[in-house]
């Protein structure tokens, strides 16, 4: 292994890369939309939508809301005044309400659809502790007992927080798989591999110019999301968010092993791109690429500790956005170089020079 | 002086395909040899165990006096080898592609350029190899084997793919290959190809070595006879048997074929019956010596 020829061989595959746009494009740009789709538009998340509320003729319990209740009441319902019952009835039963409100004499009935699960849910709940305080009140009872609910994290913190770590880990082992896995097959379908053969270029120089480009082009796109999702989406980083650089890089090692093993194992270009596919989509959904592993079942949960992209993300999570320190990343950074070099390894032995 | 390249029981199996049996040859130093064969006579297989790409099974290869196989990188740095096809880096113009090779050889820009300009791609530098034509790319592809300046060139195929055209103007590049006391080892299928080009042709099929000499011997050591043409009207069959030093004459559509192994005096007799418009004169060529030698016609 030479520094030169490691050099003009590295060089030789950035330009490549950087020259094919279906590459670009995949790198940076798609994983860039699943961020904004992700981290954007679905980010109004964190206030709470008011529901719906057609309210039929006098309801005692919310035209006689104390002040400082009915502040609270309007932060919750949209009321809609109604006489006709029947019209009122047919909008809950459409979607368009969330409930409707009535009184005949004491009783207070609420006409909800299960159609709609949560958002009755939500108007139920709501409704009955409104139903509980005004008996406290008109029995003259203090409450003994009040209750608060308070998010753990920053008030501020945004979907983009869990979103961006997640789909940078998914972006990275897309394009350290793929770069690895196509490389090697078409470079053997094309005969360059022969004629590096033919070469006096060491077999390893070939393997380090590879990693050499798949570090540069991993960390490029963690800054370039980095820095889309703070100027754009609000992300707002931890102290500790450098720690992803480490993280990054071991996750690039770990991923260009899988690749070439896909490369190996393939024989053609279509082949290689399948089998890569194949295993890192469902690693993704898996690892909590596209969805909070907190959310998911246990069974998925149980599976992720098998899959390297799990150790990624979570690893990218406790630094960029949870707040811990370098201690975090030692397991997840532990756990993707045994992969890497398990993989690895068996790769190695299943490469082949030839088409044949 | 050694030879350059030396053979010998050379055996390749590949499953129960024996597709080199018992290989023995030597190409000597600055000499043009070309292997002849058709699709699947083993040219390539003997090409690549020579060039250190392949195990040989049974049998014992020297080049430039030693062993190709284990990967020999000592070796790597003398020879030049072209693959059948055009292996290139992805998407890199023809000026980053051979100074790619060249810094692969330990070469410097000059040299790479220089080459460049040698194969007549100069003007085409700074094309992407997408998107140079198959002539130019076979071209660039040769000039890439040749920025170490190495003292033996495989060619494998080279104008496998090219039109007449291209193939003409690759094959002006190649004669010259060998002038400067380099070795140049070219496997074909076209036997006009290596009548052009090569000093001596291994005529090989099915993995044996069938004959070896240089292309002028070879049909010579024939002995066939030469088929003269002439045009139908300007002589009639029977007044053609009757010449002097006609074997045997056949009518061939609207020619009158006229088969001879002494053929100065039927063309001086011609020549004297004014019946040489349109005469066409065929001497026997390296298909004839296959067909000789295996009893089937040749088939590329």
């Amino acid at each position: 292994m030479s520094g030169t020829t490691v050099r003009s061989l590295a060089r030789a595959m950035f330009k490549g890369f950087v020259r094919d746009r279906m590459a670009l494009f995949f790198t940076i740009l798609f994983p860039l939309v699943f961020l904004f789709l992700f981290g954007g538009i679905f980010a109004g998340g964190d206030e709470t939508p008011r529901s719906d509320l057609e309210v039929i003729g006098q309801v005692s319990l919310v035209d006689d809301l104390p002040p400082d209740a009915r502040q609270v009441f309007d932060d919750l319902f949209v009321v809609h005044r109604t006489t006709d019952r029947e019209a009122a009835l047919a909008k809950v039963r459409d979607g368009d309400a969330d409930g409707v409100l009535e009184q005949e004499g004491d009783r207070i009935v609420l006409h909800f659809s299960q159609a709609d699960t949560v958002g009755a849910a939500t108007v139920q709940g709501t409704l009955s502790s409104f139903v509980d305080e005004a008996n406290l009140a008109s029995a003259g009872v203090e409450p003994r007992y009040t209750f608060e609910a308070e998010q753990v994290e920053d008030e501020s913190l945004a979907r983009i927080q869990y979103v961006a770590p997640g789909l940078i880990g998914w972006a990275v082992a897309t394009s350290a798989t793929f770069g690895a896995a196509l490389t090697l097959v078409t470079w053997r379908q094309s005969e360059l591999l022969r004629r590096l053969r033919l070469a006096p270029v060491a077999g390893s120089s070939i393997v380090v110019a590879r990693v050499v480009v798949a570090l540069v082009i991993a960390l490029s796109q963690l800054a370039i999301f980095l820095v889309s999702s703070v100027l754009f989406l609000g992300l707002r980083l931890d102290a500790s968010w450098w720690l992803s650089i480490p993280l990054v890089a071991a996750g690039t090692l770990t991923f260009m092993a899988i690749g070439l093993f896909c490369g190996a194992v393939a024989r053609t270009n279509e082949g290689a791109t399948g089998l890569a596919n194949l295993v890192v989509l469902p690693m993704a959904f898996l690892s909590g690429s596209f969805f909070p592993l907190d959310l998911a079942p246990d069974w998925i949960v149980a599976v992720s500790y098998l899959l390297p992209l799990r150790y990624l993300n979570e690893g990218m999570l406790d630094v960029m956005v949870r707040g811990l320190g370098p201690g975090a990343v030692v397991v997840p950074i532990l756990v993707m170089l045994g992969f890497a070099l398990v993989v690895g390894g068996l790769s190695s032995r299943l490469i082949r020079w030839d088409k044949a | 002086m050694a030879p350059v390249i030396e053979v010998r029981d050379l055996v390749k199996t590949y499953d129960d395909l024996r597709a080199v049996d018992g290989l023995t040859f030597s190409v000597e130093a600055g000499e043009f040899f070309g292997i002849l064969g058709p699709n699947g006579a083993g040219k390539t297989t003997t090409l690549e165990i020579v060039e250190g790409l392949r195990q040989p099974d049974g049998g014992e290869v020297r080049l430039l006096g030693e062993a190709p196989w284990p990967r020999n990188l000592d070796l790597c740095r003398r020879i030049g080898v072209q693959l059948q096809s055009t292996a290139f880096f992805d998407k890199l113009t023809a000026r980053e592609q051979i100074r790619t090779f060249a810094e692969l050889f330990g070469a410097d820009g000059a040299r790479a350029d220089a080459v460049l300009d040698q194969v007549g791609l100069g003007d085409k530098a700074d094309t992407r190899t997408e998107d140079l034509s198959g002539g130019q790319k076979q071209r660039l592809s040769i000039a890439c084997t040749l920025v170490n300046d190495p003292e033996v060139v495989f060619l494998d195929e080279p104008s496998g793919a090219l039109d007449p055209q291209a193939r003409r103007n690759l094959w002006d590049l190649l004669e010259g290959l060998n002038d400067s006391g380099r070795t140049v080892v070219l496997t074909t299928h076209s036997m006009e190809e290596a009548e052009a080009l090569c000093d001596r042709v291994a005529v090989v099929d099915r993995g044996r070595l069938l004959a070896l000499d240089s292309p002028t011997n070879l049909v010579r050591a024939l002995d066939a006879p030469v088929r003269i043409a002439v045009v139908a009207g300007a002589l009639d069959a029977a007044a053609a048997e009757r010449l002097a030093g006609v074997d045997t004459v056949e009518v061939d559509g609207d020619s009158i074929v006229l088969i001879t192994r002494d053929p100065a005096p039927v063309l001086t007799e011609l020549a004297r019956r004014e019946a040489l418009d349109g005469l066409q004169v065929r001497g026997a060529t390296l298909e004839d010596v296959f067909l000789d030698l295996t009893g089937r016609a040749y088939r590329a």
